[in-house]
């Protein structure tokens, strides 16, 4: 089955469609905004990525106040938006050194991008509908509003750190650029023997990640604590592009593309949070609209003989 | 002698760990399994000063796996190692307990930190990741308050010790001989039991002067009168 899907991809890409195409108009188009970007051009030998400016250029007035503000949101995203954030994420988990490392989806590659026609919700997102898609599904929560606080505070942050960025223009270092699918295709088993060794230590055998008092400091990888089974980290290729170069923390690119393929996969073959896009209360009603060309994922499909999407109690 | 009514004190909490009270006291059965507490002190607090380490609430799971690690030459140090050497198992985990069973370091909840670029809690708050090192509360916790039974504590630990274990990791390398001195040989790191190699890279990759202010700003971040209330987030 998983080869199944890993033999599907590359289809998929040669034809163009890209895996964000659904045949169906969705029913809510705010709710799925979490479609795979093209792949960033790659980084030429020799060239550096861009650089952010340093914390010490932020300025001393009213607008450096809200890019210190969205910079602590980002951080403590939990602790400062907790009635946004479902579940224990918080953005600097998934966009390593806030915000700012190449290949961790680092903002300055982002905002600059925004507002952009998707082609999924047929119409033109801002960066703000962008950062909404993170809060409902990565966070599992609810989006706060574009002109909150929140929202604005973020979005002031993102500004600044694409100073000097050009705009409407893809950059190296963009998202996570993901690793080709292994030869062979993935096998979950061997991703579990990477995560026990490689891992547990910090996100534990349950996933569940590690808490110092309330505040999450590994996060949740699957189960309820984790993002939902619409976030983008849920696809197989995401997580492996993720892992291969951010994981382990401070260890990045020393797994192989094998290993971060096999890994993402035993991770992403975990119970989750639903999918809050759930059509008609049907996992295969939501995997036909919202899955099944939507990268690698193994949303509604069976491992181990349990069908997955049930989400979490 | 100041420990005895802090035995009578505590002896309700540890009813269980009698072993390994009488360890901290009097030493192992082994006579050159030296009492803990003529280093470590009788509150278990360390001595910062000399860069002997607190252990009073440390994690059980971390003084054994330290212990075993001093045991095998997995962690060399010219005290430990003969002490450690003279410890049964079983005396190891018993101390292990009881040092766990102390109170842990009480940091008090600290507003958002603004740190300066450069300083030592820079380095602890925000990483060098052009370097790929990641600020040292992404794993230690925040306020290096400590993670699980692998992350121990920083906050309230001696900088002295702090600056010693990432110098044990780094090792040193290899210097010529010049005119005026003669060829110092490479010194290979003396500690090599950090889990999945994660502070190996870290320390070696930091400079002496970055280790020594990043030390610092976790020493000071112990000891709070103030109980921190755990209902609350520690924020970043």
């Amino acid at each position: 089955m998983q080869t199944t899907i890993f033999r599907l991809l590359p289809l998929l890409l040669a034809l163009g469609l890209g895996p964000t195409l659904a045949a169906d108009a969705p029913s809510n188009p705010r709710l799925d905004d979490q479609s795979q970007l093209t792949k960033a051009p790659s980084k030429a030998a020799g060239q550096t990525y861009f650089q952010p400016p340093s914390d010490s250029e932020i300025p001393n007035n009213a607008f450096g106040e809200q890019v210190r503000r969205g910079q602590d949101i980002f951080m403590n995203t939990k602790a400062l938006a907790p009635d946004y954030v479902g579940n224990e994420m918080n953005c600097g988990n998934c966009h390593i050194d806030r915000g700012r490392k190449a290949n961790s989806a680092p903002l300055w590659a982002a905002y600059p991008m925004y507002p952009a026609y998707r082609k999924k919700n047929n119409k033109v997102n801002t960066f703000a509908e962008r950062m909404q898609g993170c809060f409902q599904f990565s966070m599992n929560g609810k989006a706060p509003t574009a002109d909150s606080e929140i929202l604005s505070a973020l979005t002031t942050y993102a500004y600044w750190l694409s100073t000097g960025a050009p705009t409407g223009k893809a950059l190296p270092g963009r998202g996570f650029d993901e690793p080709l699918p292994p030869k062979g295709g993935y096998d979950i088993a061997r991703g579990q023997a990477v995560y026990e060794k490689q891992c547990v230590i910090c996100h534990g055998d349950d996933g569940a990640g590690k808490k110092v008092g309330v505040t999450a400091v590994f996060p949740a990888l699957w189960g309820k604590d984790s993002y939902n089974w619409g976030a983008g980290m849920h696809r197989i290729n995401t997580a492996a592009g993720f892992i291969q170069h951010n994981m382990p923390l401070g260890r990045g690119e020393t797994l192989s593309d094998r290993e971060a393929w096999d890994v993402a996969a035993y991770i992403n073959s975990h119970e989750r949070p639903q999918d809050p896009r759930l059509v008609n209360g049907s996992i295969d009603e939501t995997r036909k609209r919202y899955h099944a060309d939507d990268g690698v994922n193994l949303y509604g499909l069976e491992v181990n003989g349990r069908k997955l999407g049930q989400g979490t109690p | 002698m100041h420990y005895i009514p802090v035995i009578a004190l505590l002896l309700p909490l540890l009813a269980h760990a009698a072993d390994g009270q009488s360890i901290m006291q009097k030493g192992g059965a082994n006579p050159a399994a030296l009492p803990c507490i003529s280093c470590h002190g009788t509150d278990g607090k360390g001595l910062a000063a000399a860069g002997f380490p607190r252990l009073a609430g440390l994690p059980e799971a971390y003084i054994g796996k330290q212990l075993a690690d001093l045991k095998a030459g997995r962690r060399e140090n010219p005290v430990m190692q003969p002490i450690a050497q003279s410890l049964s198992d079983e005396e190891m985990a018993a101390v292990a307990k009881a040092y766990a069973e102390l109170p842990k370091v009480n940091v008090k909840a600290g507003p958002l930190e603004r740190p300066q670029p450069g300083s030592g809690a820079w380095l602890a708050l925000r990483g060098a990741w052009e370097r790929n090192i990641p600020e040292c509360t992404l794993c230690h916790g925040p306020a290096g308050v400590g993670v699980g039974t692998a992350f121990p504590p920083l906050a309230g630990q001696s900088a002295l010790y702090i600056e010693n274990q990432l110098l044990a990791w780094r090792g040193s390398t290899a210097r010529p001989a010049t005119r005026h001195s003669k060829a110092v040989a490479a010194v290979p790191p003396s500690r090599r039991n950090d889990p999945n190699g994660l502070m190996q890279h870290i320390a070696a990759d930091l400079s002496a002067a970055e280790i020594k202010r990043v030390a610092e700003y976790f020493a000071g971040l112990g000891e709070s009168q103030e109980a921190f209330d755990e209902s609350q987030h520690r924020l970043r």
